[in-house]
């Protein structure tokens, strides 16, 4: 009996938190866990908030899906539509067309969750992309986060995936269009074109299979996989820690912010319902795929000016400037018009994936590294970034053509011949240019550094020669603009060995040297000011 | 790799500060450290510190509101009710209220979370520790070591002969779930070269359902046409129209360039496949004056005056011709099916 009563005791004492604490933590182990988590420092800049969008619009994206489910009928039977929609009442569609206008004019708030659908799909892969970039401009791709680079680049190119089969599943006239048209690309594949498109399809374009197809791929194996994807991601940011950029106090070996709790939770989850609240305002006033106006699909039917979604209009563009080229042998077609275009779409999103374990072999570094680059500070991989986005664009704008032409007046002709150009020219001057700017803001660094910054105020000196005075930095932004590491070209080394003779000097080992040269050779970098150089001249200011 | 060897006097000199270490005291450029925390006004002023905490929680209260008023929008506003707000236009009003609440019900407390975190939290910065990702020497030693002897005690590598079965086991037997995927769909085989159209055949009208006769098709006009037999509730009606569907137009038999299209022609009256050649999307508009037919897809520009080979775009050839002519009522019938495949290009066509 003294047993009971002096637990009671004790649970009268703790707190009921505490106490569903404690039943947990005997069985789950919490407590542990949230000693090393709870007070994690996470690091604060506006641009790591864009990984955060990507992942909000997932969740929202989930949250509106299983609800879109409940309504969606993903089949393609024949029906005639008896529904609210007047002007299309009577009018022969199928069941997944008439359930997604049933959705939008007779589920109450069915309308606003398919288009925060659509505009969370849309936020998503443009968060996506943005996010990528910023970890690329900023080289927080190196090791050890290499593979969360390739598991956030999977994610891009499965989001585009999802996106594609969720615009096909309304079975409207536009996105049927979108459907056709990758049943043609997938067509002109040699030798097993024909035989994909049978199976994908259940028989001939368009059958009556591939709405029930997409549908289990676009609900459950794509985000499926996805979400196994973003649990690792999100595992692996926790385990490596943010990265950070250099300043007083930030050093490669801490990570400097806030707390996990109270701050970072309080803002990393408010932004959740900032940016589901932002999406959702947007859904209301902005319409987005008004499936209704077009009318259910007929291959027979198209609409002018057709687009798909954003993300697919690099691969339009591919495919509206490539020359219909065919090539007719033995009894074959090889349909290098359609086919060219349908290898060079994972070229182009290969190009920036691998592009991490490039520079980590032209470089041979193999430290860890939890400082971010400054942009400048890193010229050949910032031109080769900014190239890829300009050769991105360019086909954007190729997947507009007849957009561009009317409302601007231009020849289509004119257009796909520029971007026919721009394909081969555009990222080469980009890559010159910007790596021109490059090394200008990194002179401006080294010139600040050492003379101090523009003050704004003119002084006269007394030969009567006007000049601004130039205020010396503080010790936080002299270190601030020298943190920066810089990296010597590699060499080949002796060819010959210590024996006099010589060595077989690989292929790879010379093109890794001309590489390392292009990156950090002489002019491909500004050396940045040292101690001696800045004691010189700051001990000789004081004359002025 | 040999070549991923590098010479450590290319990497940059490991930095002090980069490094953590404590900078000597005569580098200019040396970490100052973090610096000292800067009050912010609430920290100082209890005032502003309660002005904040109302702020915080009226954005809270406003979401509840919002919340109230999206239930009663959801009750109160008929789902076909539309109104007409500037610059939108003409919308759901069911649709506007739920999303315009719904929306400022999610804000306001994402807004209050984020002004509470920023001006009543802690904003001191502190500082953690990393520890480097690889393992300690002495752990990979000893993982390397409880693999060997796992792997020693398995046999593995001395039973070959187990070895190699089960690789042969595990290697086959994802050949069932291939072979399942067989059904997916049938085999090509000769589908993608027929359509409906066959000797006899008329072509009936896509609007008017009637046959047409060669005086309903007028000089610069766009007529489509489907096979007769064929209607919009056969089960198959999508899958047959994608191939079938077909355009004609009537052109001066002296205007025709191509000696076989004006031979299958009727009378000027010629019938080509409506469906793209580049990768199907089916062709709307028709430049009377130059006879050019575009595909709104990719703007491939085809001559029906000449064979309908392509002008401009990226189509790789030329649309098909269907071979016509008039049967005893007078009415337009097709001569046979067309000669090659209609739309895109495949492998096999040849
Ligand atoms: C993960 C990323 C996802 C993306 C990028 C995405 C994208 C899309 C898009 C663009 C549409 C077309 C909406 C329209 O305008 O009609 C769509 C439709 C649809 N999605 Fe998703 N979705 C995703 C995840 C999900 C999930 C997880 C589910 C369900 C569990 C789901 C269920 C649906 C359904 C049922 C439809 C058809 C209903 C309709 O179109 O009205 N989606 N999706
Ligand atoms: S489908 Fe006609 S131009 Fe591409």
């Amino acid at each position: 009996m003294s047993t009971t009563t002096a637990t009671e005791k004790t649970k009268r004492q703790a707190p009921a938190g505490e106490r569903v604490a404690d039943w947990a933590d005997g069985r789950l182990g919490i407590y542990s866990l949230a000693k090393a988590n709870m007070r994690k420092i996470f690091p604060d800049h506006w641009s790591f908030m864009l990984g955060e969008i990507c992942l909000y619009s997932f969740i929202i994206l989930i949250l509106t899906g299983v609800y879109l489910t409940l309504f969606f009928h993903p089949s393609m039977n024949e029906v005639e539509y008896h529904g609210s929609y007047v002007p299309l009442q009577g009018v022969l569609m199928s069941e997944a067309y008439a359930s997604t206008l049933d959705i939008s004019f007779d589920v109450r708030g069915g309308l606003l969750i398919r288009q925060i659908h659509h505009w969370a799909a849309l936020i998503f892969v443009a968060a996506m992309l943005v996010h990528m970039m910023r970890v690329f401009f900023t080289g927080a791709f190196r090791k050890p986060r290499e593979v969360n680079w390739v598991f956030g680049f999977l994610l891009l190119v499965l989001g585009m995936f999802t996106g594609f089969t969720g615009y096909s599943l309304p079975d409207d006239l536009l996105s049927g269009t979108g459907v056709r048209f990758m049943q043609g690309a997938v067509l002109s594949m040699p030798v097993v074109g024909t035989y994909l498109s049978m199976f994908l399809f259940g028989g001939e374009f368009p059958g009556g299979d591939f709405v029930a197809r997409f549908y289990s791929i676009h609900i459950l194996l794509l985000p499926g996989i996805m979400l196994g994807l973003v649990v690792a991601h999100l595992i692996l940011v926790f385990y490596h820690k943010h990265t950070q950029f250099a300043g007083p106090g930030k050093t490669n070996t801490n990570v400097v912010g806030m707390p996990l709790l109270p701050v970072y939770m309080a803002k990393a989850g408010g932004f959740f319902f900032l940016v589901f609240g932002l999406i959702t305002i947007v859904a209301a006033i902005a319409s987005i795929n008004p499936i209704w106006a077009l009318g259910p699909y007929r291959p027979d039917q198209v609409s002018t000016g057709a687009q798909p979604d954003w993300y697919m209009g690099f691969s339009e563009g591919l495919i509206r400037v490539m020359p219909g080229w065919e090539i007719n042998f033995a009894g074959h077609t090889l349909v290098l018009g359609v086919f060219v275009p349908l290898m060079i779409f994972p070229l182009v999103l290969v190009a920036i994936a691998v592009y991490p374990f490039i520079e980590s072999w032209v470089t041979g570094d193999k430290r860890e590294h939890h400082l971010l680059d400054r942009p400048r500070n890193a010229p050949t991989r910032t031109a080769f970034g900014v190239a890829w986005l300009t050769w991105y664009f360019v086909l954007l704008v190729g997947g507009g053509n007849d957009l561009w032409a009317t409302h601007f007046h231009l020849s289509i002709n004119a257009i796909t011949w520029f971007v026919r150009i721009a394909f081969f020219v555009g990222p080469v001057i980009a890559f010159i240019i910007t790596k021109r700017i490059c090394l200008g803001l990194q002179r401006r660094d080294a010139e600040k550094v050492l003379h101090g910054r523009e003050s704004g105020v003119i002084k006269r000196l007394p030969h009567g020669e006007f000049v601004e005075v130039h205020a010396p930095l503080d010790q936080a932004d002299l270190h601030k603009l020298t943190a920066h590491e810089q990296y010597a070209p590699a060499e080949i080394g002796p060819e010959v060995d210590e024996n006099g003779v010589r060595r077989k000097v690989k292929r790879s080992e010379k093109l890794r040297a001309k590489l390392s040269k292009g990156y950090y050779g002489e002019g491909n970098q500004i050396p940045k000011p040292t101690a001696e150089e800045y004691k010189e001249i700051t001990s000789g200011h004081g004359h002025h | 790799m040999s070549s991923q060897h590098n010479p450590e006097e290319t990497l940059p000199s490991e930095q002090a500060a980069a490094r953590g270490t404590v900078a000597q005291a005569d580098d200019p450029f040396a970490d100052p450290g973090l610096p000292a925390h800067k009050p912010r006004i609430q920290d100082i002023d209890e005032r502003a510190a309660k002005r904040s905490e109302r702020v915080v929680a009226f954005l809270f209260v406003l979401s509840m509101l919002a919340t109230v008023a999206f239930i009663a929008s959801f009750v109160a506003f008929p789902v076909d009710k539309s109104v007409f707000i500037w610059p939108i236009g003409h919308i759901s009003i069911l649709h506007v209220s739920l999303g315009v609440t719904l929306g400022l019900a999610l804000f306001c407390i994402g807004a209050g979370a984020v002004h509470w975190a920023r001006t009543l939290m802690s904003d001191v910065e502190t500082a953690d520790d990393r520890h480097p990702i690889e393992a300690a020497p002495e752990v990979k030693a000893k993982v390397l070591e409880d693999f060997a002897q796992g792997a020693a005690e398995s046999g593995f590598g001395r039973r070959k002969l187990i070895r190699n079965t089960m690789f042969g086991a595990l290697a086959l037997v994802p050949l069932s779930g291939v072979v399942l995927l067989r059904d997916l769909g049938p085999l090509p085989e000769k589908k993608l070269r027929t359509t409906l159209w066959a000797k006899g055949k008329q072509l009936i009208n896509m609007n008017t359902h009637q046959p047409l006769r060669p005086e309903d098709v007028a000089v610069g006009s766009l007529t489509f046409a489907m096979p007769e037999g064929l209607s919009e509730h056969d089960e198959d009606f999508q899958k047959e129209i994608a191939k079938a569907a077909l355009m004609i137009v009537r052109i001066q038999p002296n205007e025709i360039k191509d000696p076989r299209e004006l031979d299958w022609s009727h009378q000027g009256i010629v019938a080509f496949s409506k469906i793209c050649t580049h990768v199907g999307c089916p062709i709307s508009l028709y430049e009377q004056q130059t006879h050019h037919v575009l595909c709104p897809c990719h703007q491939s520009t085809f001559d029906l005056s000449d064979g309908a080979r392509v002008i401009f775009g990226p189509a790789g050839h030329a649309l098909p011709q269907l071979r016509i002519g008039v049967n005893a009522e007078g009415n337009l019938e097709a001569l046979g099916d067309f000669e090659e495949p209609v739309g895109p290009a495949f492998w096999e066509r040849g």
